[in-house]
């Protein structure tokens, strides 16, 4: 680009001294303008391009292709499947689709309670370290480990602490308050969508926490104090002045939690293996599974096309939504 | 803006090239090169107790090959839960290893894959000959009347381990030889919070090598003579249910161990817990436990009447370890003279000693380190009543879709529901229905 752009500065000195010249200097001013942010957008382009949109396009062209095991080694040669894979995977009286049907399902259910609860716990504890009190720092950083923590380290420690018969949990919920009559086990059978939901909000919930108390410094405390002569309680307080004000934090807060939740394959993978129980079976991960351990990469990725469509126009709909509510209330 | 524009064009274009370069698969057809001669990537399994373990073992003999013939082996140990994953990402991108170890049971699923070097009459020539190794472990290398796609390289078998301390505690003179048995001896050790016989409930590799010798106890294979899947034949309902009534209806194994995966069950029976064990060479395994060699028997594993042998009376599915070469490797002849290396028969002892299996190369197996009882009994079972897995592409499949039905069926029994006859046939019918339409 700084080759370009020589010649045309020359351009414009010439044009100057020309009697039309009084245009030039205003449309090439414009240009630079107009280009410039594009400029430097480019390097972001090029590598969203490399890391994002091409796997995504090579994606959806697996998704029409039967990509088997006889044909990973060049997948070049794999025969088209025309629409094949889709009506596999949306085939609800089918086995395949039927299964697919019913992950959606448990990872919608999943999501909204998951999100919600790190929502609600995330808010109510930012609200309550607004107060200055001793220890305050420690109790913050406390609450941010999990958030911390990597993953995979993180996820283990639960599967060993859920474990049956050497694990804490039911050591504590069984041995020592003896709430059931035998030991429950969490890691196989219906408790582990518990398992999953506990684990998962415990991972959430300080991003939340996080996010809310960075939107709680931004409201000014005279509008508390105002609030507080005016004889406001602190429950009316919190939801005529906080909720309110932090409402452009929670709808970026509550998106992403929800992408994140609804993606997530690193939690029920670690707990689970490769084989998670039909009670916490979620999509990812029987994604994968339809893809990697029956090697059927075609069906896998049409059934990964049809998540990101699904979540493409989650996310439309949430956003076109949140931003006419904001018009309204800005109106 | 119209240059902007262009150079936005170009740049998308540009990227759009080299990604579509950098993603192009692995060259296809070529029967690799010798471009790097003096170098192999080896990737190996887990054999030991751990990776390091392996990784002490393997690279002593590795420095003695370079030491012969001047190429460096760099050692990878790879996981098994990772292994079919890698080598599926190997084979789809063709930057993979040079030499690798695979499970037998995988041989074919890999062959069809294309991505392994078939062991012709020509490349058996290079490392000795194809009558050097034993009939029962060539039978796992690949479709039947194709060229192999791998070299047996550690043979394993099934047999149970009976802990002996357990055994005398509760007067019990002899290990059970038929599943009758099997279902008394295990009634009087599982009580007081001990059990008679361990599992690995949700293992999926494991509950296929359990119910596939019980299959061919009831005549019943999995698939049929062409390869189709056949999951929900009478033999394989009562074979899987066989296998889940030992928790659901004897009530000789934990409830708990329907969770297990991660050899749970041999720390319970070193820990006294639980005294019998279905397992593969786990001499190793017990002995990095703590246990010593007089503390745990071993007997053939048991037969529905009569005594192991071919056909019905198999007690043990051939289990093992082969070694492949990956098509896309650039030093082909260092990888032949590697795999002659590891399958000579020093190496054959010296490795198969170590890891408590059995060399299937005949004249190492003549050595008098594989004649202790413990071995004398898997090297009988691996001769006379062992019988290989379906080798068919589907192979992997297979073992994911029954695998994860016997891990269900599993979690019922633990939940205390009713394990059914219908109920294992709904479960399996449902596992058939995943399998790939031929």
């Amino acid at each position: 680009m700084t080759l370009t752009a020589a010649p045309e500065t020359g351009e414009r000195t010439a044009r100057k001294n020309s009697p039309g010249g009084a245009r030039g200097p205003r449309r090439s001013g414009r240009l630079r303008r107009v280009g410039l942010p594009y400029l430097l957008l480019l390097p972001a382009l090029i590598l969203e391009l490399l890391v994002h949109l091409v796997p995504m396009v090579i994606g959806i062209v697996v998704s029409f292709k039967e990509l088997t095991q006889f044909y990973v080694r060049d997948w070049g040669t794999a025969p088209w499947a025309g629409f094949d894979n889709y009506s596999l995977a949306i085939d609800v009286n089918a086995p395949v689709g039927e299964a697919l049907l019913r992950s959606f399902a448990t990872t919608c259910l999943f999501t909204l309670s998951s999100v919600g609860l790190c929502w609600l716990l995330g808010t109510a504890a930012a609200i309550f370290m607004q107060e200055t009190f001793r220890g305050r720092g420690l109790l913050r950083t406390v609450f941010l480990v999990p958030y911390a923590l990597p993953v995979y380290a993180a996820v283990i420690t639960w599967a060993f602490m859920f474990q049956r018969d050497n694990g804490l949990v039911n050591h504590v919920l069984h041995d020592q308050l003896g709430l059931t009559d035998t030991p429950p086990f969490w890691l196989i059978g219906e408790n582990s969508f518990v398992t999953l939901l506990v684990v998962s909000v415990w991972k959430g919930w300080p991003f939340a926490f996080l996010i809310m108390m960075a939107g709680l410094q931004n409201i000014p405390r005279e509008i508390y104090e105002a609030a507080a002569l005016d004889g406001a309680g602190v429950w009316q307080q919190v939801r005529r002045i906080t909720l309110p004000s932090l409402r452009p934090v929670n709808q970026v807060l509550v998106l992403v939690l929800f992408l994140w939740t609804f993606n997530d394959f690193n939690t029920p993978f670690v707990l689970f293996g490769k084989a998670a129980p039909e009670a916490a079976d979620l999509i990812s991960l029987h994604i994968y599974q339809s893809s990697f351990q029956t090697w059927n990469f075609g069906a896998g990725s049409a059934m990964s096309v049809l998540l990101l469509l699904f979540l493409l126009v989650v996310t439309g709909a949430y956003l076109l939504l949140t931003s006419r509510g904001r018009k309204a209330t800005d109106a | 803006m119209r240059r902007i524009r262009a150079a936005a064009v170009g740049a998308v274009t540009l990227s759009l090239v080299l990604a579509a370069a950098a993603c192009g698969g692995g060259s296809s057809g070529s029967e690799g090169s010798n471009e790097q001669p003096r170098t192999l990537t080896y990737w190996a399994t887990n054999q030991g107790a751990n990776l390091e373990v392996d990784k002490k073992v393997l690279q002593p003999e590795l420095d003695k090959f370079e030491k012969e013939t001047g190429i460096e082996v760099k050692l990878e140990v790879v996981p098994w839960g990772d292994l079919l994953n890698r080598i599926l990402t190997a084979t789809t991108s063709g930057q993979g290893p040079d030499v690798l170890n695979i499970g037998n049971t995988w041989s074919a699923s890999l062959q069809s894959s294309g991505a392994l070097l078939p062991w012709d009459a020509k490349n058996f020539e290079a490392i000795g000959g194809k009558d050097r190794f034993v009939d029962s472990a060539l039978g796992s290398t690949g479709v039947q009347g194709q060229d192999p796609a791998a070299v047996p390289l550690y043979s394993m078998a099934y047999a149970l381990y009976y802990n002996k301390k357990m055994f005398a505690d509760a007067g019990i003179q002899k290990p059970p030889a038929t599943w009758a048995e099997m279902a008394e001896t295990g009634k009087k050790l599982s009580k007081n919070g001990t059990w008679g016989l361990g599992a690995e409930g949700s293992n999926l590799s494991n509950n296929i090598h359990q119910v596939f010798v019980l299959g061919k106890q009831h005549n019943a294979d999995f698939f049929t003579p062409d390869g189709k899947a056949d999951f929900t034949s009478d033999g394989a309902v009562a074979a899987v249910k066989q296998y889940v009534d030992l928790m659901a209806k004897d009530k000789i194994i934990a409830p708990g161990n329907a969770e297990y995966a991660q050899n749970q069950s041999l720390s319970d029976f070193a820990k006294d817990k639980t005294a019998m064990v279905l397992w593969q060479t786990a001499s190793a395994t017990f002995k990095a436990q703590g246990m010593s060699e007089d503390e745990w028997g071993v007997a053939p594993a048991p037969v529905q009447s009569g005594r192991p042998g071919p056909g019905a009376a198999a007690n043990s599915m051939v289990a093992g370890i082969n070694m492949a070469v990956f098509k896309n490797t650039k030093n082909i002849d260092g990888a032949k003279k590697f795999v002659k290396f590891m399958t000579s028969d020093e190496e054959q002892v010296i490795l198969n000693k170590a890891y408590g299996s059995i060399p299937p190369v005949k004249t190492a197996q003549q050595d008098p380190a594989f004649n202790t009882p413990a071995l004398a009994v898997l090297r009988e079972t691996l001769a006379t009543s062992a019988a290989a897995l379906p080798q068919v592409p589907e192979e992997s499949q297979f073992e994911t879709v029954v695998g994860t039905a016997v891990k269900e069926l599993f979690a019922e029994a633990a939940a205390g529901r009713p394990v059914t006859t219908e109920s294992v046939r709904a479960k399996l019918e449902k596992a058939q229905q995943q399998m790939p339409k031929k």
